[in-house]
């Protein structure tokens, strides 16, 4: 059953990334992004990682996407791009030979990598331990809310000054006085 | 037979890959964003897999703090490529070399 689940939650990852990348309509390329973080999504729950499960779905599908779909259609950029030309000389290949290299140097960093992991942590509620049933949703709630409590602070800072700066940069600016309309 | 770490970590380098070559093959900024977001989801995975695999939870507030910092992210781009494409028809990053000599 988890083989089944990994093997299904993968395939979905991989042909969504696939088709992000080789997609020439970017409407359809933010779909197959949708695919690929639905399919993290369930690896996350196979992981007991259940309540980033739910973030993932409502951050990453419900808002991220929905705001690249928005700035496609206003820019009005929703048609098909032609892939067949290559912009630059031997820039595919040149990417496909980084590509191929990156993979090698990650495949062997896990590989070699995998047998000097050692339990490190205090443990991790699982679902099946835990009585109520929820995981470890409350030993991450006391972990971000006590041990990274100046972090979480200073994330709330951050998205307050990404928004206040987008705002700024996306406002429509009246010609000639510089002062924004 | 069941999937150990090791495959959720060969998993998520293959889309670490992915990611790392559309970017340097698309030239869509708003498709390049997109690989970007792949890149981040490919490192969440791997945090959560080890996570699991160590018996330590902070890999998961980790991840937690990824998401919001992809978000803002993705808001701060998306309103400079808004900004920059408000007085143009074309669309693709090749074309953004103003301040070339």
């Amino acid at each position: 059953m988890e083989l089944f689940v990994f093997v299904c939650a993968a395939a979905m990852c991989l042909v969504g990334a696939v088709g992000v990348i080789v997609r020439r309509n970017p409407v359809h390329a933010a779909l197959s992004l949708v695919l690929t973080l639905f399919g993290v999504a369930v690896l996350f729950v196979a992981q007991e990682a259940h309540f980033l499960a739910a973030v993932q779905v409502i951050v990453y599908a419900g808002a991220i996407v929905v705001l690249f779909l928005f700035v496609i259609m206003l820019l009005g950029v929703d048609r098909a791009e032609d892939l067949r030309t290559e912009p630059l000389v031997a820039q595919r290949s040149l990417a496909a030979l980084v590509g191929v290299g990156l993979l090698a140097l990650l495949l062997t960093a896990v590989i070699r990598g995998s047998d000097v992991l050692t339990v490190r942590g205090r443990g991790l509620a699982t679902q099946l331990e835990a009585e109520n049933g929820d995981a470890n949703i409350a030993q991450l709630a006391r972990s971000v809310f006590g041990d990274y409590v100046v972090a979480f602070e200073l994330t709330s800072v951050l998205l307050v000054v990404a928004v206040v700066g987008t705002v700024l940069l996306a406002r429509r600016r009246r010609a000639g006085t510089g002062e924004p309309s | 037979m069941t999937p150990t770490t090791t495959w959720y970590l060969v998993l998520s380098a293959l889309l670490f890959t992915i990611g790392t070559v559309g970017v340097l093959v698309r030239r869509n900024p708003l498709v390049m964003f997109m690989c970007i977001e792949l890149m981040l989801n490919a490192v969440n995975l791997s945090f959560v897999a080890l996570s699991k695999r160590l018996l330590d939870i902070d890999g998961q507030s980790i991840v937690l703090f990824v998401l919001v910092v992809a978000a803002a992210e993705v808001v701060v781009g998306l309103g400079i490529v808004v900004a920059i494409m408000r007085n143009r028809t074309t669309f693709t990053a090749d074309d953004l070399a103003e301040l070339k000599g």
